[in-house]
């Protein structure tokens, strides 16, 4: 996979409001080395091991070739960093598979953490905890190049299209609170659906976030295209979070290992290295 | 008599509810998937998803009948001249019902429209139906033709005697005594087809159960598949009632005949 650098300013920019971010949080986050961080003081699923989990497939960029013990991908590599930055070696870290929206359901769960692109948001806060964001990013639209919908520019433009996501998705509710279509938004059960669907022609577009599209559209599906970026609602983009049992003790280790792999450019240096995004790409306007 | 029935009836009954409503869950139970509140904001959208699945039911139905009708009486075809055609039948019904409906579905809704085929329709909602009419046509046949294999011997061999050809015979004497045999298994075979359709939903559509799944994804609350639950007992419970009634209906018209 060819190196695609993010370019300085959007670089700055995500770490800015990564920062941000974290400095919003006043009660949870404690310091990366406060008591009761070490590997044998953390309450885990099982001792002496780090469970993270992740989906069924994990796509790329997120998980390169399916195999996250092999830390290749932004997500596999975050994970393994956040493990280290704990005390843990790479042979203490194990991984399980989940379905996207079981593991957020409410309940008790088999892993300490899961990350498959769950953005934060307060329905899903509720039920479940989350760790400062690793990453922000928009959401973005994806169709055929030569489809009429690649002509929009506002999201009016979109109403008389049938755009597609996947259930229990920000994406999805990006269509169905901000763009409103006319006709209601076909609903898939994994992102393999909405492309296979794409690919049937049985919806226009779909909307993923923008790593996630720009990998579609460069690899798996290189007829399609990156319509646009969709501008985000209230000026929030997604954080991406990683997921953990609500009330878990772990959260406040994460946050503090995260803030440590901030501040010292870690999580910048692996976004450069497995997101792309390159090129200038329209916005969708609201 | 009644009296005890009635009475036991009413303790038995009484002790369970309050079994359940005392026990600890109860209200965590209620909350998740009886609540008012979701219950409301959640019946517009099933409702309207439901009515999908209706439409796709009758519409199916429809088909199934008449296609299963002509794979059947193809079946019963006698002659070695309609060894083909008998064949082909045969291969139809054995292969169509060992795939898993589930499968058609994902292979006819999103396959046959990738291959990009001109003319051939593209819509989610066509191929699923069209999957779910290949498939229940296949046992619906096997159910017609029990049917016409239970009308006595003598009925084909008087037809023939009367000189009328095997499609004539079919169609006037077998196949009529045929249906009045097998509607019991008819009516149950769509009971089951008005829960199948609920399956095209992995190709997108958005019907009675999708949208319960929709709620629950956005809200983690339950009540919307208790909702569409209701729903389908709606239509299937008279179905079932109907069933019955008319089994009742068969049995007493033939001991008048018989008397």
């Amino acid at each position: 996979m060819r190196k695609i650098r993010l370019s300085g300013g959007v670089g700055f920019a995500v770490m800015a409001l990564v920062i941000a971010a974290c400095g919003g949080d006043t009660a949870d986050t404690t310091t990366a080395d406060g008591a009761g961080c070490g590997v044998d003081e953390l309450e885990l699923v099982q001792p002496g091991v780090l469970t993270v989990a992740t989906g069924e497939p994990a796509f790329p960029p997120w998980v390169i070739d399916d195999d996250p013990t092999n830390q290749e991908g932004f997500e596999a590599a975050v994970a393994y960093a956040v493990a280290t930055q704990l005390g843990f070696t790479p042979e203490q870290v194990t991984w399980i598979r989940t379905g996207f929206d079981e593991a957020v359901a409410p309940g008790p769960k088999d892993f300490d953490f899961n990350l498959q692109q769950y953005s934060i948001t307060d329905e899903r806060d509720e039920v479940v905890d989350f760790s400062v964001p690793y990453y922000i990013t928009d959401q973005a639209l994806v169709a055929f190049a030569d489809s009429p919908v690649a002509a929009a520019n506002t999201v009016a433009d979109l109403k008389g299209f049938t755009l597609g996501a996947q259930i229990g998705t920000t994406s999805l509710d990006y269509i169905e609170e901000v763009i409103q279509p006319d006709t209601a938004p076909p609903v898939y059960d994994t992102n393999s659906d909405a492309k296979s669907a794409l690919d049937a022609g049985q919806v226009d577009a779909l909307v993923f976030d923008l790593p996630t599209a720009f990998f579609i559209t460069a690899v798996e599906m290189p007829d399609t295209t990156i319509v646009g970026v969709l501008e985000a609602s209230e000026g929030q983009a997604d954080r991406f979070g990683l997921l953990f049992a609500d009330g878990n003790s772990l959260v406040e280790c994460v946050n503090g290992a995260l803030e440590a792999l901030e501040a010292d450019g870690t999580l910048d240096a692996l976004a450069e290295e497995w997101l792309a995004s390159e090129g200038e790409i329209k916005t969708i306007t609201r | 008599m009644v009296l005890i029935s009635t009475l036991s009836t009413v303790v038995f009954v009484g002790v369970a509810i309050w079994g359940v409503l005392a026990s600890e869950t109860w209200p965590r139970v209620r909350e998740q998937f009886f609540s008012a509140r979701h219950f409301q904001e959640v019946w517009p959208a099933v409702l309207s998803g439901f009515w999908l699945d209706v439409r796709m039911f009758v519409v199916a139905e429809v088909l199934i009948l008449a296609a299963a009708l002509i794979v059947a009486a193809a079946r019963s075809l006698r002659g070695p001249v309609f060894f083909p055609i008998r064949a082909l039948a045969v291969v139809y019904v054995d292969l169509v019902r060992g795939i898993p409906l589930l499968l058609m579905i994902l292979v006819l809704g999103f396959g046959v429209p990738a291959l990009d085929i001109p003319g051939v329709p593209r819509s989610a909602l066509f191929w699923g139906v069209t999957a779910l009419v290949i498939s229940y046509t296949a046992y619906t046949a096997e159910i017609y033709r029990a049917g016409i294999e239970s009308v006595h011997e003598s009925q084909r061999m008087s037809a023939q005697s009367l000189g009328l050809t095997q499609v004539q015979a079919l169609r006037h004497v077998l196949v009529p005594q045929a249906i009045r045999n097998v509607v019991p298994a008819l009516l149950s075979s769509f009971v089951s087809l008005q829960k199948d359709v609920a399956l095209v939903f992995v190709l997108g559509v958005r019907e009675g159960v999708r949208e319960a799944q929709i709620y629950n994804a956005r809200t983690f609350n339950y009540t919307g598949y208790i909702a569409a639950t209701l729903l389908f007992l709606l239509v299937s419970i008279p179905v079932a009632r109907f069933t019955d009634w008319y089994g009742q209906r068969v049995r007493r018209r033939r001991q008048a005949m018989s008397a």
